[in-house]
């Protein structure tokens, strides 16, 4: 099933064009990384896509009401705000806020199930203003698991967590997958993306440049022409595997 | 959730206490029993007349002011997600100032009575277009703030360049009393002409407790949870304008409130901003109830002015509150 559909997405920044003509469908199921340089426009994608963004083309998300949209797709920002010190329970409770009124008995149980996924039964009632980074990173996406979208568009997820926790919350988007949930994650570590995502979006200077299998995308051609790098790269019986070695060129 | 009916709960017993001794405490120096007697049958005496026409419109206004103020602190804090924002910011309390301050100069308020608390309502009115013009419908709080600062910092100046030009000293006068913000000698006419301005902002600001919840998690998050930042800024704006405006036209300037009574209970509601508004309200109300209750018993014949009052006890608490914050911070 397609949770979402972009047609000929273009985003300007006043005159020049930060997204260009990005076309793209993703299903559910699906763990999608976008991966691309810094600047190379996959958070304006991803804010485009969900309507934060004024945009030309065409987003099936951002075509819908704000409330129907809340429930179709989670957004988790890469920037990690809490704004009051408040109990992780109650922050993750945020999630349900396009679920109506009244918090009943289901989405308590889907507080719970966003909860046990993170690990976080033993943060339940700490304050989250008062964890530390990584700690805060996994409590905003349960928030964003407790919204129970069919799909989850996260930016840079894994950033600045330690390795068992990167590895933990990709088995997550991996989880949730199994279960028809689609995601979009914007992840800088080729390694863990080429071993964990099912599709990979490569962007360039605000042009999707390849969308296909991992190692298809990360050719070590397109390595030195988008990161400039080489990389060691082999498809082992335990799937993909990808290091990145040296530089091909300085960055730019 | 039982934990915050409570609170609730306790906070209007605390509010309905502190208005039965607003009626009871006064220069006239009545018996308890026999003033309420008055004030309920009605014998047509001097004592109804005290009852009805002095302390039960200043005790209701009261809690009219103070829960205004706390209201929309409380929500102009869960909007900025900054525990130093106040209603003042966005510079109505400042334009219904320069309002009255005109109606004092001109000799209008001395024409006639609700001259004064229209001309500071034409005040908030024309600072809240303005606002509303500048920052309403597009760019975020960033751009709210700005446009805030720089209508209060308008009318500000303005009120000094009065003051300045002013030929009459009396006026003058008049109007460094008003503008210290006090409930005495005010009547229903007050009470009627600020009421429904005050239901009317009460009842925008109220329903946006949820949006303000989600705002916990930054712009961006609040607006993909299907809150919609526009309408939510407009609601505020104009809620926080018809409170603010319609307080400060009928009592002048009372500070702090709107800036300490958010933060001294933003702990029991759990620190949850939707909580905070209706907390906030009935917390604003006991302290000004209060706050107007001690100016009668400290001074009684010197007419200690109830702002000056708030800012006396306001500025320490705050401190203190600075001081707590310090110490969590280590």
């Amino acid at each position: 099933m397609t949770l979402l559909t972009l047609e000929d997405l273009t985003v300007r920044r006043g005159p020049c064009p930060v997204v260009e003509g990005a076309s793209l469908s993703v299903a559910g199921g699906e763990v999608v990384g976008l991966v691309g340089p810094n600047g190379a426009g996959k958070t304006s994608l991803m804010r485009a896509t969900l309507g934060l963004l004024p945009h030309d083309g065409r987003s099936s998300l951002a075509e819908l009401p704000p409330r129907a949209r809340a429930r179709q797709v989670a957004w988790l920002p890469q920037a990690r705000e809490i704004a009051w010190p408040v109990t992780v329970e109650r922050l993750i409770a945020l999630g349900r806020v396009p679920h109506g009124r009244r918090a009943g008995p289901a989405d308590a149980q889907i507080i719970d199930a966003a909860i046990a996924r993170m690990d976080l039964d033993a943060y339940r009632y700490r304050t989250a203003t008062h964890l530390s980074g990584g700690e805060q990173a996994r409590v905003l996406l349960a928030r964003a698991l407790a919204q129970g979208t069919p799909l989850l568009i996260a930016d840079e997820p894994i950033a600045g967590l330690d390795p068992a926790h990167q590895i933990a919350t990709m088995e997550v988007f991996a989880g949730l997958a199994t279960e028809g949930v689609g995601t979009v994650v914007s992840i800088h570590d080729l390694g863990l993306a080429a071993r964990f995502c099912t599709r990979l979006v490569l962007m360039d200077r605000g042009r999707i440049v390849a969308d296909g299998r991992p190692l298809e995308v990360l050719t070590p051609e397109r390595l030195a022409d988008v990161f400039g790098i080489t990389a060691w790269a082999a498809d082992t019986p335990e799937g993909p595997v990808l290091q990145p070695m040296t530089l091909s060129r300085r960055p730019r | 959730m039982i934990r915050f009916g409570w609170l609730l709960a306790e906070l209007a017993a605390l509010v309905a206490v502190l208005f039965a001794a607003s009626l009871l405490i006064g220069p006239a120096g009545l018996p308890a029993g026999e003033s309420l007697r008055a004030l309920i049958a009605g014998d047509g005496g001097v004592m109804t007349l005290v009852m009805r026409e002095i302390r039960l419109p200043r005790a209701i206004l009261a809690v009219l002011v103070g829960g205004s103020l706390g209201l929309a602190g409380a929500a102009m804090q869960g909007y900025l997600r900054n525990p130093l924002a106040e209603p003042g910011l966005l510079g109505v309390s400042g334009s219904a100032a320069l309002g009255a301050v005109l109606a004092i100069q001109t000799g209008l308020s001395a024409a006639f009575v609700l001259a004064l608390p229209v001309a500071a309502l034409v005040g908030a009115g024309l600072a809240a277009v303005l606002l509303l013009a500048l920052a309403g419908s597009r760019g975020g709080s960033l751009t709210l703030i700005l446009a805030g600062i720089a209508i209060s910092a308008l009318a500000g100046a303005l009120t000094s360049l009065v003051l300045n030009l002013s030929p009459n000293p009396f006026a003058a006068s008049d109007i460094m009393f008003w503008m210290m913000g006090s409930l005495a000698d005010r009547s229903f006419l007050h009470v009627w002409l600020c009421l429904p301005f005050v239901l009317a902002g009460a009842a925008l600001l109220m329903p946006l407790s949820r949006g303000l919840d989600a705002l916990t998690l930054g712009e961006d998050a609040a607006e993909s949870l299907g809150i919609s930042l526009v309408r939510l800024r407009l609601r505020l704006v104009a809620g926080v304008a018809l409170l603010v405006g319609a307080t400060t036209a009928v009592t002048g300037a009372v500070g702090f409130v709107g800036l300490v009574v958010p933060h001294i209970l933003r702990r029991a509601v759990g620190a949850m901003p939707g909580r905070l508004l209706p907390a906030s309200a009935l917390g604003g109300a006991a302290m000004v109830l209060a706050a107007d209750i001690a100016v009668r018993l400290i001074l009684p014949d010197r007419d200690l002015k109830l702002g000056v009052l708030t800012a006396i006890v306001g500025a320490p608490l705050f401190l203190h509150l600075v001081f707590r914050t310090r110490r969590e911070g280590a």
